[in-house]
C-alpha cells in the first residue's frame, strides 16, 4: 500500500517510491538487521549516511552554524568605520600615501596599482603567477591523456562530420573578431603601467581571442602554431624571467635598474624600468593558462 | 542605530549576506558542482568587501589624473622630493592588489576543483557526494 504521506515524503527527501514487493522486502531486511546489535547498526547507519534523522540534524545543525557566523559578521560590519570616509584607518594610513605620493618617482608608472603589484609588492605578483602555473600542471596530471589510435580516428571523423567547420556564422565572425581581441589583449598588456589593465586583464583577452579562434576553426589549424610544447616553453619561460628579473632587482637594492632605455620618461610607452616586461611575461603566463584549461576541460589535451 | 550604521555601510553588508549565501550553499548542497558554485559566491564577496572598503567618496581612480604632466612628479632635488601627486585626489589603491590576488587564486582553485569533480565523475558517475561515498563505502566493505 502506497500511503499518501509516504508519497509525500519521497516528493521531499528524493527517494523512490516504495511498491508493495519493496516494503516487504525491506521488512525481511529489518528483521535480519536486528541479528546484530544496536550500536552496530547505528555506525553503519551513519556511515553509509542513510539515516534520515542524521541528515536532516546535519541539515538544521549547518543552518544553524551559518546564521551565526552571518549574525556575528554583520554585527561586526556595524562597527566599521564608514564607508567611503577618507579619514578610514586602511585610507588615511603611512602605505597609500607613500605609494601615491613617490609612486611615480620610485616606479615611474602612472597607475598607482600596477606600480604596487609589479614594483613595491612584485614578489606577491610572483606568487599569484607561480598559482596559476602549479593549478594548470595540477589540471594537466589530472585531465590529459593521450589518445589512442582509435579513439584519434573516431575524433576526426567526428571532427569533420560535427565540428563548427560547417558553422558560417560562426567562422566569418571569428575572423572579424579573433584579430579585434587580439589587438585589444596586446593593447591592455602594453598600457598596463599608463592605464587601467596590467598582465592578467591582457592575458585573459589574450587567451579569450585563443579560445575563439579554437572553436571557430578547429583543433588541427590551432595546433598548427599553439601545440602542447609551445604551450610549455612559453608558460616556464615566462615564469623563470619573471623569478630572475624579479630577484635581480631584489638583490640589487630594490630599485629600478639604472637602464636609461627602459627607465625612460614617465607617462611614454617604454618606461618603469621592469614593469612593461614583467606584464608581458605575466599576460604569456595568464594566456597559456586560460587556453590550457579551456582545452583540458574540452578534449583532455592541449 | 545598528540598523543605521548597516544602512551606511550597505556594500559591507551586502557582501556578507552574499558570503552568507555561498557559505549555506557549500553547506546544504550535495552536487559537487554546486559546491563549487558556493565557494565562487563566496569569493566574489570578498571582492566586494575590499573594493568597498578602499572606496573614498568624491575621489577618482589611482591612475595619474588626465591632463596632468608626469614628468613633473618623477624628479628629485638631492633626494627630496620636490612634487608630488596630491593624496586628497585619488582612492585607496591597496585593496585593487589585494583583489586582484584573489581572484587568481579563485581561478586557480575553481579550475582544480573541477577537474577533480570530472575525474570523480569519470570513476564513480555522479557527482552526489552522499553517493560517491556510499559507494566507497561498499568498495571498501567488499575488499
Amino acid at each position: 500500500m502506497i500511503s499518501l504521506i509516504d508519497t509525500l515524503k519521497s516528493f521531499v527527501d528524493g527517494a523512490p517510491v516504495k511498491k508493495e514487493d519493496d516494503t516487504k522486502l525491506t521488512i525481511k531486511k529489518v528483521s535480519k538487521h536486528h541479528e546484530t546489535s544496536f550500536t552496530e547498526r547505528v555506525t553503519s547507519m551513519i556511515e553509509k549516511g542513510e539515516s534520515k534523522t542524521a541528515r536532516s540534524a546535519y541539515t538544521v545543525v549547518a543552518v544553524i552554524m551559518a546564521v551565526i557566523i552571518i549574525a556575528c559578521l554583520i554585527y561586526t560590519v556595524s562597527f566599521l568605520p564608514h564607508f567611503g570616509g577618507a579619514d578610514n584607518p586602511a585610507n588615511s594610513s603611512e602605505v597609500v600615501k607613500a605609494y601615491i605620493e613617490n609612486g611615480i618617482h620610485d616606479t615611474g608608472a602612472t597607475n598607482f596599482v600596477a606600480g604596487m603589484i609589479l614594483n613595491y609588492r612584485a614578489f606577491d605578483t610572483l606568487g599569484e603567477s607561480s598559482v596559476l602555473f602549479i593549478a594548470a600542471t595540477t589540471v594537466i596530471i589530472l585531465l590529459f591523456r593521450h589518445k589512442t589510435k582509435e579513439e584519434e580516428k573516431i575524433a576526426t571523423v567526428e571532427e569533420e562530420v560535427y565540428e563548427d567547420k560547417h558553422d558560417v556564422i560562426l567562422r566569418h565572425g571569428a575572423l572579424i573578431l579573433v584579430p579585434v581581441t587580439l589587438m585589444f589583449g596586446v593593447y591592455v598588456l602594453f598600457n598596463g603601467h599608463l592605464s587601467p589593465g596590467g598582465g592578467f586583464s591582457g592575458g585573459t583577452i589574450l587567451g579569450a581571442a585563443l579560445i575563439l579562434y579554437n572553436l571557430a576553426f578547429g583543433d588541427k589549424s590551432t595546433q598548427k602554431f599553439f601545440n602542447y610544447n609551445i604551450n610549455k616553453v612559453v608558460k616556464i619561460s615566462a615564469l623563470t624571467f619573471y623569478a630572475l628579473s624579479q630577484s635581480y632587482m631584489f638583490f640589487t637594492g630594490a630599485n629600478r635598474l639604472p637602464i636609461p632605455d627602459i627607465n625612460g620618461v614617465a607617462g611614454s610607452l617604454i618606461s618603469s624600468g621592469f614593469i612593461l616586461p614583467l606584464n608581458i611575461g605575466v599576460g604569456f603566463e595568464v594566456a597559456c593558462t586560460m587556453f590550457g584549461f579551456y582545452s583540458l576541460f574540452d578534449r583532455e589535451e592541449i | 542605530m545598528f540598523v543605521k550604521e548597516l544602512v551606511i555601510n550597505f556594500y559591507e553588508t551586502a557582501a556578507i549576506i552574499v558570503f552568507g549565501i555561498g557559505f549555506v550553499t557549500l553547506l546544504l548542497n550535495r552536487n559537487i558542482i554546486k559546491k563549487i558554485i558556493g565557494f565562487n559566491f563566496m569569493d566574489t564577496a570578498i571582492y566586494l568587501f575590499l573594493a568597498s572598503k578602499g572606496y573614498i567618496a568624491g575621489r577618482i581612480a589611482p591612475i595619474l589624473a588626465e591632463g596632468t604632466d608626469p614628468t613633473v612628479y618623477q624628479k628629485a632635488v638631492n633626494g627630496v622630493l620636490t612634487n608630488v601627486p596630491t593624496v586628497e585626489k585619488y582612492i585607496n589603491p591597496i585593496p585593487a592588489g589585494l583583489v586582484l590576488t584573489g581572484i587568481v587564486v579563485s581561478v586557480s582553485f575553481t579550475a582544480f576543483f573541477l577537474a577533480l569533480a570530472v575525474r570523480l565523475y569519470r570513476e564513480y558517475h555522479t557527482l552526489d557526494l552522499h553517493e560517491i561515498i556510499s559507494i566507497m563505502n561498499k568498495e571498501e566493505n567488499k575488499e
